[in-house]
């Protein structure tokens, strides 16, 4: 699997790409700049991108933006864009265009190889890896005044969680200890009280979930 | 020795008063048709203001008035040591004609700048010209009384002052109030100079109260400003100290016991490890949310438009955001902006008791730009500045950009906070 990386800083870049290299990705490039990355995504033709959300030469969201026109060019190209912080406002332009094959993780999430790799995996096939703070903080927004959600049994909470980060149900069911039976009846039992259609489809799953938490914010 | 040195200083004195006749007589040969010319053409252009033509007349009519005035202080501080300051607000370069014309004419400077004018072209005139005519016309008597008056008094006596000039005797008389003008002129003229640009201090000068007060709100502001960073860097400072900094020494013991353990007791040694990964995380989160208290990211990264929505993401209310900002303004209005909307929606969150918020920023183009930022919630009212609510940090933080902030909170609600900073856009 072909990777196009984008890091300014040279001891994470060098980090990344021995972590990936390490994981059996090749990478195709490993650019430290935004002009750089939109010109690699272009010709390269990766099947993911791991992007920065800040790079040089201005050193605002170079990365994000760089990424988001990428998607418009070729819709659906994977990309994970990693921060040092995360915000909904980006989260949400990032899946706006509902065409799947999108991440948003903190840095911190690189400590844990396995759960990274498998989360550049996840958007390379076209599905989605959002960081935990940022469905933390949609749930804590919604949970205050949104009667469906209270409805929700703590451990179907728990589910949903890990559903809205992208997981599939046997990643779920892995992390939980349970069968993965088990956790596709609470995911059927959430979609219900959320008054969601279910879909068998991972990815549609994940983000209308994401849409209905998002809702009207 | 003495005598010569007498006869030098005569002799500076005599150019001293000779150069101070000249500089009146040009002064006031300059003076009145400047005067006047400028008066009048002020007057037109913004006569014609209300049918468009002094839109764009006036900031041309008016930059000639203050270029004329400000020729005046060059001589005045040139030729008499008459400091006369100017305080005009600054104009926008790219402005419309529409925003100059008001930004100039709200300006008091400017109505200062128009008095001015009236009197210079009257007491400014005749005191500009006396130092001339007291030496010249003195001259004028000793030529006179030479024998020019046996010329001029051919159709009757030439009258030199009160004298009527017609013969010898007369013209000797005439010579003698000569004298007396030349030794007034001798000893006055270079302060009848002086004078006349006191004269013009007195009324173009910017008012003493208008700077003293200035000067008072700038000492204020500038101290709170002082305090309020001080006290953000022994903030910062035992964040760090007590925080990350405490997290990584402790990171660092956990590596160097399992450096140790590594070989006796595998088992423990990966507890440990989890354990100082955990340290790295924590450490992490703690330096993120400090960054985000001194200057949050999505502002550096978006400016504050985007960085209010982010924050309004983070409300547990419903919170509608309205931006409208044609470019972004200097950081450091852009850090107090953030805070002070950050400090008010907190406010609003805690004691309002609101279900929902809206914020609206917007950059007006009046007079030099301004930023105006007004945030509402639907509470129960009864929000004071300075009732311990954070306002009123809110309100010393924006003085310390000439910003000002101002609460409607009737009992019952709802509460509008408004504040404007004076800022241009980029």
């Amino acid at each position: 699997m072909r990777v196009v990386l984008a890091e300014d800083l040279f001891l994470l870049r060098d980090g990344l790409v021995r972590l990936l290299e390490a994981h059996d990705f090749e990478i195709a490039a490993a650019v430290e700049s935004g002009p750089e990355l939109a010109q690699a995504l272009a010709e390269l033709e990766p099947d993911v991108a791991v992007v920065d959300v800040r790079l040089p030469p201005t050193h605002t969201d170079e990365g994000l933006q760089c990424a988001l026109q990428a998607r418009r060019d070729r819709p659906g190209l994977p990309v994970l864009v990693l921060s040092q912080h995360v915000e909904q406002l980006y989260a949400r332009e990032l899946l706006a265009d509902g065409n799947g094959g999108v991440g948003y993780l903190l840095k911190d999430r690189v400590f844990d190889a396995e759960q990274f790799v498998d989360g550049v995996r996840r958007v390379a096939a076209g599905g989605t890896a959002m960081d935990p703070q940022v469905i933390q903080q949609l749930l804590s927004r919604r949970a205050a005044d949104d009667r469906p959600l209270g409805r929700l049994t703590p451990r179907e909470r728990e589910v949903l969680e890990l559903m809205a980060q992208g997981r599939s149900n046997a990643a779920i069911a892995g992390q939980l200890v349970v069968t993965e039976r088990a956790i596709a009846k609470h995911t059927s039992n959430i979609f219900t009280k959320l008054d969601l259609e279910v879909s068998d489809d991972d990815n549609r799953r994940v983000l209308a979930v994401l849409a209905y938490l998002d809702q009207g914010r | 020795m003495n005598t010569n040195t007498k006869s030098d200083s005569l002799s500076t004195r005599a150019r001293a008063v000779a150069l101070a006749a000249g500089r009146g007589f040009v002064l006031a040969l300059v003076t009145l048709p400047g005067a006047v010319l400028c008066f009048t053409l002020s007057l037109v252009s913004i006569a014609l203001v209300p049918i468009g033509i002094g839109v764009v007349t006036t900031p041309w009519v008016l930059t000639g008035v203050r270029a004329f005035a400000d020729w005046r202080r060059v001589l005045a501080a040139q030729w008499c040591g008459v400091r006369i300051p100017s305080a005009y607000r600054p104009v926008p370069e790219g402005a419309n004609p529409w925003t100059r014309t008001f930004g100039m004419l709200r300006d008091p400077a400017t109505w200062r700048d128009l008095r001015w004018l009236l009197v210079d072209m009257t007491a400014g005139f005749a005191s500009a010209l006396l130092p001339a005519i007291l030496v010249f016309y003195a001259l004028e008597g000793f030529v006179v009384a030479a024998g020019l008056w046996r010329v001029m008094s051919d159709g009757g006596p030439y009258w030199y002052a009160f004298v009527p000039v017609d013969s010898q005797p007369t013209a000797l008389a005439a010579a003698a109030v000569a004298a007396v003008y030349l030794v007034l002129g001798y000893r006055y003229t270079p302060a009848l100079l002086v004078a006349h640009f006191r004269l013009t201090r007195a009324v173009l000068g910017a008012n003493q109260g208008e700077l003293a007060e200035r000067v008072r709100v700038l000492t204020e502001t500038r101290r709170d400003a002082v305090d309020t960073s001080a006290a953000e860097l022994r903030r910062i400072e035992r964040d760090l100290h007590d925080g990350a900094q405490a997290r990584l020494v402790a990171m660092g013991m956990d590596l160097g016991t399992i450096e140790m353990l590594l070989d006796k007791d595998p088992a423990k040694a990966r507890q440990l490890l989890a354990q100082a990964r955990q340290s790295s995380v924590d450490a992490l989160g703690e330096l993120r949310d400090l960054v985000r208290g001194i200057h949050p990211p999505v502002l550096a990264e978006r400016g504050l438009g985007d960085a209010v929505r982010a924050l309004a993401l983070r409300l547990p209310l419903a919170t509608e955001v309205n931006v409208e900002l044609g470019g972004r303004a200097e950081a450091p209005v852009e850090s107090a902006a953030y805070f002070a909307v950050s400090e008010v929606l907190t406010n609003a969150v805690k004691h309002s008791g609101a279900d929902r918020i809206w914020v609206d920023l917007h950059h007006v183009k009046e007079g030099a730009g301004m930023l105006r930022i007004s945030v509402t919630d639907n509470g129960k009212g009864g929000a004071a500045v300075g009732a311990g609510s954070g306002l009123a940090g809110v309100e010393r933080r924006l003085g310390t950009f000439d910003g000002v902030l101002a609460v409607s909170s009737p009992a019952g609600g709802p509460t509008m906070v408004t504040m404007e900073i004076p800022c241009e856009l980029s």
